[in-house]
């Protein structure tokens, strides 16, 4: 059971703290802060998300640059507390529409509410947060997300985590609109995170899509709804019958595995692949499916180095767009660790390049080339210079790479999962909400070796 | 602690100055006390909001107390929860004070509103003032009979409140058999959860004093009963209270398969849920379910494999880390039948190392001989790795794989092109690579040491490393020419060597080198002598000063102590006890398996009641035995895909060298032998060492100088009759202790006479038997027809304790019976004793 909750801000703040059980000392948040920050200090090693100092056991949620912990004394289960933290942080992003510090401090009485009520002597009671709307009576003070500093320095807390893209939705589930009324609308979001290792030679040695359909859902009366996918989708690569012709045949999405939110019906699932559902109010994932599939990778990306002359060599960086013009990726960035004895880098861009800039990352050693966007067709390219302070040891290729990537590409699925229709019980002749209907892909690890 | 952050005209807090900020507060509480003029709801909820943000960030605003009462008669619920919250906080420590808030706390209790009585419900309790308890009583008597569930879920976690503040009170109120039938019989789901969540801790808090009732009341929680009850309306649940229900369910003993097969019939559906926790907690019960089925075990393991990998690929960081955890648990109990998934444990560029731990380790268990190839030459990409830490683990997998002895020829090739990448860490790493590999495949000396020869010892700073090479050069100074020239350059610069690791490997491959090549040696050798006498470590003066005289005493004789003819290693020692192992496996789905560790090394021993350890030996033995399994390891040992022994009995099994002769390497009396042959080798070791003339007669070939044997004990003579010392002490925190630290001297199976095992209805019976032969319980659990004891004894006048575990099964009257002791040698004469003792149960 959980003895302490508490939220704290990435300077190690207290932004919330609830003592549910008074077994754990009050200095908790503080050895925990300090255990965090300085996990190893001789190697740049993060701190596991679940740790035990003098009997008692840390665990912790990083979202939105703000730990969210929990400390009991006991044998838990690991998986219970963090999918916990995890829900309470989004139903905690239900409440205030946007989650980061800010908004945070500005409701923190609201947040004690919830935590009343999803938490009884540590026990975990209720996290839906349409069962919770009947017990919270703060009305949340909304903060706008458009005037936030993106991120801020709360990104440095997003490096290396595979953070879902920002779904646009920040309104509050109780908030009301300006006018007193609520728009009648409903989200659903494909989003999916992509893996692929290339060869030295481009060949594509692993790839695999963690995707997600996630559903938020502002209608009144929680309607039925009816979510339709791709008719000729199969599960369970091993499991598809040996005389299925079409999963040889191009164009069948074949997923290894999904799992379902719980609300989900799947009466009719084997026969039309269709998911009933009734949606509860708030952010949810409706189902997460996982493919090993072949499928054809966005970007194809070249690198190679060359000595050119005593203490110095060449990079070049090519990278091109592998999808339909009318599809445009943005927030690119392209790294490539160097041989660690190169002092200097300079770098040398295509022809009228716009939005891209370079950088070379002393302390790491590493070149960055950040796009703002690459239409789909396009190619770029990027020259640089190294400058080294010794000699490099026989074979350079061994001591530069792999070029990492990063990017989104929004109305673009890698799976070619579909969502065909969404339907919603109609009340009435009138009724007709906004459906949203999204896809945006996004590289969870996008490597090429040298 | 850094206050927050200051923000405009936001009713967060500014930064306080201090105490007069706090007396400021009050002092505006007390004018707005009475006031009813209009908008003094909205000052209060604003000067609330102030005392409520000084007291998260730490700073005492309990002088507030009276103020903060007076104003918490009102009728706005917002203002009410924070008055709640604040009262709830401070009562502890005011408990004059808190006194103050009853009243309205009480009366809040007959609200008409069942959120108001809930809310005044769930804060009275939460008071935690002892002498407020008589208030208590009436409100949650008629809390549990509210007809709002939302209050009744709140009086069934009050009752445990209650039973923390005052257990008599609580007991004596008859709380408890009111929650057993409110669970029984609520249709609200949490109400349900929340009873069985306060009377499981209650009663294992009980429990613990050793009362009968209680273990008759935890025993009743785990009936057939209660269990169906609660499976059968397992979908009403929340999906927490779900996991609640998983865990008991996953210590339930079923009578017969059909109940099994059902029960995972029910929950197959629960393998597709999308909260993890359910996932797991379901693949508990799954896997404690059939552990006695081979066939359906595995096929669990099938089953779950897809499930586990998507949750990884789904959730947060921290999310899949706690599922690759007990993926990487599975993948270390059962390697091969995950051999072809190897590609899902690749790592990734943005993953945080200690996930790219877990997978090394994972991608070198399940090499063989289908995806060497593909691991090694994935793992060889890592060993060029930007990241250091995450680079060198990758080259030590690759030697593991190795050891495993699978297509080790294009290994070593590997290994030794590592070598030729001239990274100081890389070179560092496989040096001490190539050095196991050499002790395990001798017949590879010639290719490596022709690389290793090329390697300067300049180049090599890491004491492990250059420790390394010292052993090959001292092994193998017949096949380097220019070892002793080495050997003496870094004699000669002796005091530059800080690590005294290296200077004891230096001192010993000088000594080797010297038996192979005298005349080129001869200098050096008396350099490092002299060096090493001088030496200001005591290792290694007692070292050189131990070669310097077995020297003068004979150089023969200093040949074979020093350089004797070696065996290759069959089998490196696994770091961790297959004990601990299967221990971690009972423990799915806990810290334990993300630590590694079984429960008892983390655990806070002051704050672990003696239940605690009963309870984890509960259900060790629900997955050690099942009901209708008495002698597993024979059933395993019929069947020819035994992929899933449990970890111990897979090492008796022995190393794949010896396989030959492992025909019934299961049973426990080979056990013994093992012991008992180890501690004949001891014995002549220690001849040989106090009298070196008899080693000359015993110089068999096989006999290794093993590090083991540095441990022996000095032999002793037959030990006369074992006597017990009829009073021994030993608290449960010395006993646990014991327990972890020590290796199982014996293990044994035997049968428990008729007359016995039909007596054996309550754990009590036996206790008080071997009391009287001078063995004493500390720990007891289990059903019938299986029991679990921990018991130990004393040797008289010998600080020598035997620790015992023994499992009985009624049905089969048999006992499986495990002896630690601090003093292996006598464990046999104990076991005798214990043995006798056993079987005189319940004889007149």
């Amino acid at each position: 059971m959980i003895s302490q909750f508490f939220v704290l801000s990435q300077r190690g703040d207290n932004i919330v703290f609830r003592d549910y059980r008074g077994e754990v000392p009050k200095g908790s948040a503080e050895i925990f802060f300090r255990k965090v920050k300085f996990w190893k200090e001789d190697e740049a090693e993060e701190a596991p998300p679940v740790f035990n100092v003098d009997g008692v056991n840390y665990i912790h949620v990083k979202v939105a640059g703000l730990f969210f912990v929990a400390t009991t004394r006991d044998n838990v289960s690991p998986s219970l507390f963090l999918e916990l933290l995890q829900r309470i942080a989004r139903v905690t992003k239900d409440y205030l529409g946007v989650l980061n510090e800010d908004s945070l401090r500005k409701n923190f009485v609201l947040v004690y509410e919830l935590l009343d009520e999803v938490i009884d002597f540590g026990y975990p009671q209720t996290t839906s947060t349409e069962v919770l709307k009947s017990y919270i009576f703060n009305e949340p003070i909304v903060v706008d997300a458009a005037r936030l500093p993106p991120l801020g320095p709360a990104s440095m807390f997003m490096q290396g985590t595979k953070r879902m893209p920002g779904t646009a939705v920040t309104k509050s589930v109780v908030a009301n609109e300006p006018g007193g009324r609520k728009r009648e609308e409903i989200f659903v979001d494909i989003i999916e995170k992509i893996s692929v290792t290339f060869s030295s030679s481009g060949y594509i040695l692993t790839s695999e899509i963690d995707g997600t359909i996630q559903m938020k859902s502002y209608l009144t009366g929680n309607p039925e709804i009816r979510l339709a996918l791709n008719e000729d989708l199969s599960i369970g690569r091993n499991g598809s019958s040996l005389y299925d012709y079409r999963s040889s045949g191009g164009g069948t999405v074949v997923l290894d595995d999904c799992n379902f939110h719980e609300s989900v019906h799947l009466d009719s699932f084997d026969m039309d692949r269709t998911l009933t559902l009734i949606p509860p109010d708030g952010e949810f994932a409706v189902m997460n499916y996982r493919m090993t599939q072949e499928f054809k990778p966005p970007f194809r990306v070249n690198a190679l180095i060359e000595e050119a002359g005593s203490l110095k060599a060449e990079v070049l960086l090519k990278v091109r767009a592998d999808f339909s013009p009318s599809v445009t990726a943005n927030s690119i960035i392209v790294q490539m660790p160097v041989p660690s004895y190169t002092t200097r880098a300079s770098f040398e861009l295509e022809a009228g390049a716009v939005g891209q800039t370079t950088d070379f990352k002393e302390g790491s050693k590493r070149l960055e080339w950040c796009l703002k966007k690459i239409v789909g067709g396009s190619e770029h390219t990027l020259r640089a210079k190294l400058t080294f302070s010794q000699e490099s040891h026989g074979n350079i290729m061994k001591e530069a790479g792999p070029v990492n990537m990063n990017f989104t590409i929004p109305m673009y699925n890698a799976s070619k999962l579909q969502v065909r229709y969404l339907q919603i019980a109609k009340k009435s002749k009138t009724y007709n909400p906004y459906r949203w209907v999204r896809y945006v892909t996004q590289a969870n690890s996008y490597v090429a070796r040298l | 602690m850094a206050p927050p952050l200051p923000s405009g005209k936001s009713p967060s807090p500014s930064q306080p100055s201090g105490k007069s900020e706090v007396t400021d507060l009050k002092l505006q509480l007390r004018q707005l006390a009475g006031s009813r003029a209009p908008g003094a709801d909205d000052s209060k909820r604003d000067l609330f909001k102030r005392v409520i943000s000084y007291m998260t960030v730490g700073i005492d605003v309990s002088s507030a107390f009276s103020e903060m009462v007076m104003c918490s008669a009102t009728s706005d619920i917002v203002l009410k929860k924070m008055c709640y919250l604040y009262v709830g906080n401070y009562a502890r420590c005011n408990p004059d004070l808190a006194l103050l808030t009853i009243n309205f706390l009480q009366k809040d209790c007959r609200d008409e509103d069942p959120m108001i009585r809930g809310l005044a419900l769930r804060s009275l309790c939460s008071l935690r003032v002892p002498n407020l308890v008589e208030y208590l009583v009436a409100p949650l008597g008629s809390g549990l009979k509210d007809g709002s569930a939302y209050v009744r879920m709140v009086a069934a976690l009050g009752v445990l409140k209650l039973y923390h503040i005052s257990a008599s009170t609580c007991l004596e109120s008859d709380f408890p058999a009111a929650l057993k039938s409110l669970m029984l019989s609520d249709p609200d789901a949490q109400v349900v959860a929340n009873c069985l969540h306060s009377l499981q801790e209650i009663w294992n808090l009980e429990a613990s004093s050793n009362s009968d009732e209680a273990s008759k009341e935890i025993e009743a929680l785990y009936s057939k009963t209660i269990i169906y009850y609660l499976l059968n309306r397992i979908r009403e649940f929340s999906e927490w209270a779900q996991c609640l229900i998983l865990d008991l369910v996953s210590k339930y003993i079923p009578s017969d398969s059909n109940e099994i097969f059902d029960m995972m019939n029910l929950l197959e559906d629960r393998l597709q849920h999308a909260n993890g926790a359910v996932v797991l907690a379901t693949i508990k019960v799954f896997l404690h379910l059939t552990m006695s089925m081979t066939d359906v075990h595995q096929q669990v393991y099938e089953r779950i494999k897809a499930p586990l990998l998507t949750l990884v690929g789904a959730g947060s960081p921290e999310q899949s880390y706690a599922v690759l955890s007990h993926l990487h648990l599975l993948v270390m109990r059962a390697p091969i039948l995950f051999s072809s998934d190897y590609k899902h444990f690749y790592c990734q560029f943005s993953e945080p190392s200690y996930v790219k731990k877990l997978k090394l380790e994972m991608l070198t268990a399940i090499a063989n001989e289908s995806n060497t190839y593909e691991i090694v030459t994935e793992l060889c990409e890592y060993a060029g790795n930007v990241d250091v830490p995450i680079a060198r683990e990758s080259i030590r997998a690759v030697g593991k794989i190795a050891l495993q002895q699978y297509d080790v020829n294009a290994i070593v090739d590997r290994l030794l092109q590592f070598l030729e990448m001239e990274k100081d860490y890389v070179t560092a790493e496989t040096l001490v690579l190539v050095k196991d590999l050499l002790r395990k495949y001798p017949q590879w000396s010639h290719d490596c040491i022709a690389v290793v020869g090329n390697i300067s010892s300049k180049n090599v700073q890491e004491p492990k490393a250059k420790a390394a090479l010292l052993w090959m050069l001292g092994e193998y100074s017949q096949d380097m020419l220019d070892a002793p020239y080495i050997l003496e350059s870094l004699t000669e610069n002796w005091d530059d060597e800080h690590a005294p690791e290296v200077r004891l490997h230096l001192l010993t491959a000088v000594m080797k080198c010297f038996f192979k090549r005298p005349p080129e040696t001869q200098n050096a050798l008396g350099a490092a002598l002299a060096a090493g006498i001088a030496d200001s470590n005591q290792d290694v003066h007692d070292r050189a000063l131990f070669y310097y005289r077995l020297l003068q005493y004979d150089v023969s004789v200093a040949e074979r102590v020093v350089n004797p003819p070696k065996q290759a290693v069959s089998v490196f020692a696994d770091t961790q006890s297959s004990e601990i192992k299967d221990r971690i496996f009972d423990e799915f789905n806990s810290l334990s398996v993300v630590y590694q560790k079984p429960a008892y090394m983390f655990t806070d021993k002051e704050h672990r009641g003696p239940f605690e350890f009963s309870e984890d030996l509960a259900s060790l033995s629900v997955g050690a035995q099942s009901a209708d399994n008495v002698i597993p390891a024979q059933r395993y040992e019929e069947n020819d895909s035994d992929l899933l022994l449990s970890t111990s009995e897979k090492e008796e099994n022995g190393g794949p060298v010896h396989d030959g002769s492992a025909a019934s390497a299961y049973s426990a009396p080979s056990d013994l032998n093992g012991s008992s042959l180890s501690l004949n080798s001891k014995a002549l070791t220690e001849a040989a060492l106090i009298n070196p003339g008899l080693l000359t007669s015993t110089s068999e070939p096989t006999f290794a100088i093993d590090d083991l044997l540095g441990l022996g004990l000095p032999v002793t003579p037959a030990p006369p009759a074992l006597i017990l010392n009829p009073k021994p002490l030993l608290d449960p925190g010395a006993f646990q202790r014991k327990w972890g630290q020590l290796a199982i001297s014996l293990s044994q199976e035997c049968s428990l006479t008729v007359q016995g095992a039909a007596a054996l209805t309550t754990p009590q019976a036996l206790i008080r038997h071997m009391q009287g032969n001078s063995i004493q319980c500390i720990a007891s659990g289990g059903r019938p027809p299986n029991y679990k004891f921990f018991f130990f004894a004393q040797k008289d006048g010998a600080s020598v304790f035997f620790l015992v575990e023994c499992i009985i099964n009624t049905s089969s009257a048999m006992a499986q019976i495990k002896i630690k002791a601090d003093d292996g040698s006598i464990s046999e004469a104990f076991y005798a004793l214990f043995q006798s003792a056993l079987s005189k149960f319940s004889l007149p």
